[in-house]
């Protein structure tokens, strides 16, 4: 399912048990780890997945970035939904 | 040999073979032919202080494996401090001694995933590859109960002559159990499994029309599994880029503390081990040359040497190398390049044969003394 099949405006995503995002002390890095798999997450992709905590929605996520960094909402609509259909796909992401 | 390699980059994943033991005795186990008896596994304490130096370290991912971890009873105790020190914690398991209660535990614990192995889709061919009846009811039973404690369950079969028919149903199987990830992984001929070649190799008619179906099946399961998908490489024309290069991404312990590069490493004569027991994992990821031995290029041959492909596939397997070539220092038969290429397809030809006259092959199943002759 990706964010426009679930219904932008209403789906919750939030990371499955089994993906964690963790600040690695050792690397000095925001990891991603899943089953077998580890995804660097930069500045944005932290910011956004943090938001992602199964409660808040799609769109409040976009609204909550969008002032928060005072940034063009079509964009930051279009970078959320591409990495969170990016994780979906790798079942790291429930929408 | 022990020349100082630059950079060192921090391992990203521990496999920690708890215990040997194991109630199955599948033919195609990367367990080697000498198992550790009991008397000889670390101790609680120990593993203990290797998980904590291994998060130190940088690890992320631990795999708690073996033979079969739930056949370790402190098992609880070494979840709950990975989960404390951090670690991304993975039961690899045949699912065989674990308990409703058992995994109820191990989730509120803090486990993080379970890899449960299944042999076949068909009830009595899966339960004579473990070469354990009843095996692969439990396994059902333990996959409903893994999902029900809301863990993330990712099913694992080994795919040889027996099931290799069937690999596509594995996959769909994987589906029904609510798994959210499948490895389809085709049998790799080391320990065990060499033990075994001439009666799980398919044939190469076999093993693409297996490949193709299961790659199929990606489309339709999108956003519902995952399938990681590991091909046989006897018919492929380069090598696979084995643990991601020797001593760059992970290590292995095993159940009496040696730490190994690799499942196969200790086949390859004059490498030295070191133990958890007399160095620490810094050290020994570091200085033991067992792990300086292949890192890096320097140890290379021709035709790997001067390869553009060096950087991708680092040479493929040396314990393949050794088993094919004779010499782990050789490039990985399976490549093309190699001058031993040639004799491993007429090997995988010379395996395959069974393939049409013997489809249910004698096994020399995996146990713990010294292995029996194929019955």
């Amino acid at each position: 399912m990706s964010v426009d099949e679930a219904d932008a405006g209403a789906c919750r995503p939030r990371l499955p048990r089994g993906v964690r995002l963790k600040h690695d002390e050792t690397r000095g890095e925001w990891l991603l780890l899943a089953p077998e798999r580890v995804i660097k997450a930069d500045a944005i992709a932290v910011e956004i997945l943090k938001r992602c905590d199964g409660i808040a929605t799609f769109d409040a996520i976009v609204d909550d970035l969008a002032a928060a960094f005072s940034a063009d909402r079509g964009q930051v609509a279009s970078d959320v939904r591409a990495l969170l259909d990016e994780l979906a796909a790798k079942r790291m992401m429930d929408l | 040999m022990n020349a100082a390699p630059r950079e060192i980059p921090k391992p990203v994943g521990l496999l920690a073979e708890l215990t040997h033991r194991c109630p199955l005795g599948c033919p195609y186990c990367s367990n080697p032919l000498a198992l550790e008896p009991r008397a000889n596994e670390l101790d609680t304490e120990a593993w203990l202080e290797v998980f904590s130096q291994a998060a130190a370290l940088g690890v992320l991912h631990v795999h708690l494996s073996g033979g079969e971890p739930a056949a370790r009873s402190d098992l609880a105790q070494i979840v709950a401090h990975c989960a404390n020190v951090g670690l991304y914690t993975n039961l690899i398991t045949s699912g065989i001694g674990l308990t409703e209660a058992r995994i109820q535990d191990l989730a509120v614990l803090g486990l993080d995933h379970v890899q449960l192995s299944i042999q076949d889709t068909d009830e009595s061919s899966a339960d004579r590859i473990a070469g354990y009846e009843g095996a692969f009811t439990r396994k059902l039973e333990v996959a409903r109960w893994v999902t029900d404690a809301g863990l993330p369950l990712t099913l694992n079969a080994v795919i040889h002559r027996a099931n290799i028919s069937r690999a596509s149903a594995m996959v769909r199987l994987a589906v029904e159990l609510g798994a959210r990830r499948v490895e389809i992984a085709h049998a790799q001929y080391y320990g065990w499994g060499i033990l075994n070649r001439d009666a799980l190799m398919p044939s190469a008619e076999e093993a693409e029309a297996a490949i193709a179906e299961v790659e199929a099946l990606r489309a339709e399961t999108k956003n519902v599994l995952v399938i990681d998908h590991v091909i046989p490489d006897y018919h492929a024309r380069y090598p696979k880029a084995c643990m991601g290069g020797w001593g760059k991404r992970g290590l292995n312990i095993t159940p009496s503390g040696r730490a190994l590069p690799c499942h196969a490493a200790e086949t390859i004569p004059g490498l030295e081990f070191w133990n958890v027991a007399d160095h620490s994992l810094a050290e020994i990821w570091e200085s033991s040359p067992a792990f300086n031995a292949f890192r890096g290029f320097d140890w290379m041959r021709e035709p790997c040497r001067s390869c553009e492909r060096k950087t991708i596939d680092y040479g493929g397997c040396r314990c393949q190398a050794l088993a094919l070539a004779g010499d782990a220092r050789e490039a990985d038969p399976v490549c093309h390049l190699s001058p031993h290429h040639a004799a491993v397809a007429e090997q995988a030809a010379l395996s395959a044969r069974g393939a049409e006259t013997n489809p249910h092959p004698a096994y020399a199943y995996r146990r713990m003394r010294q292995h029996a002759e194929a019955e």
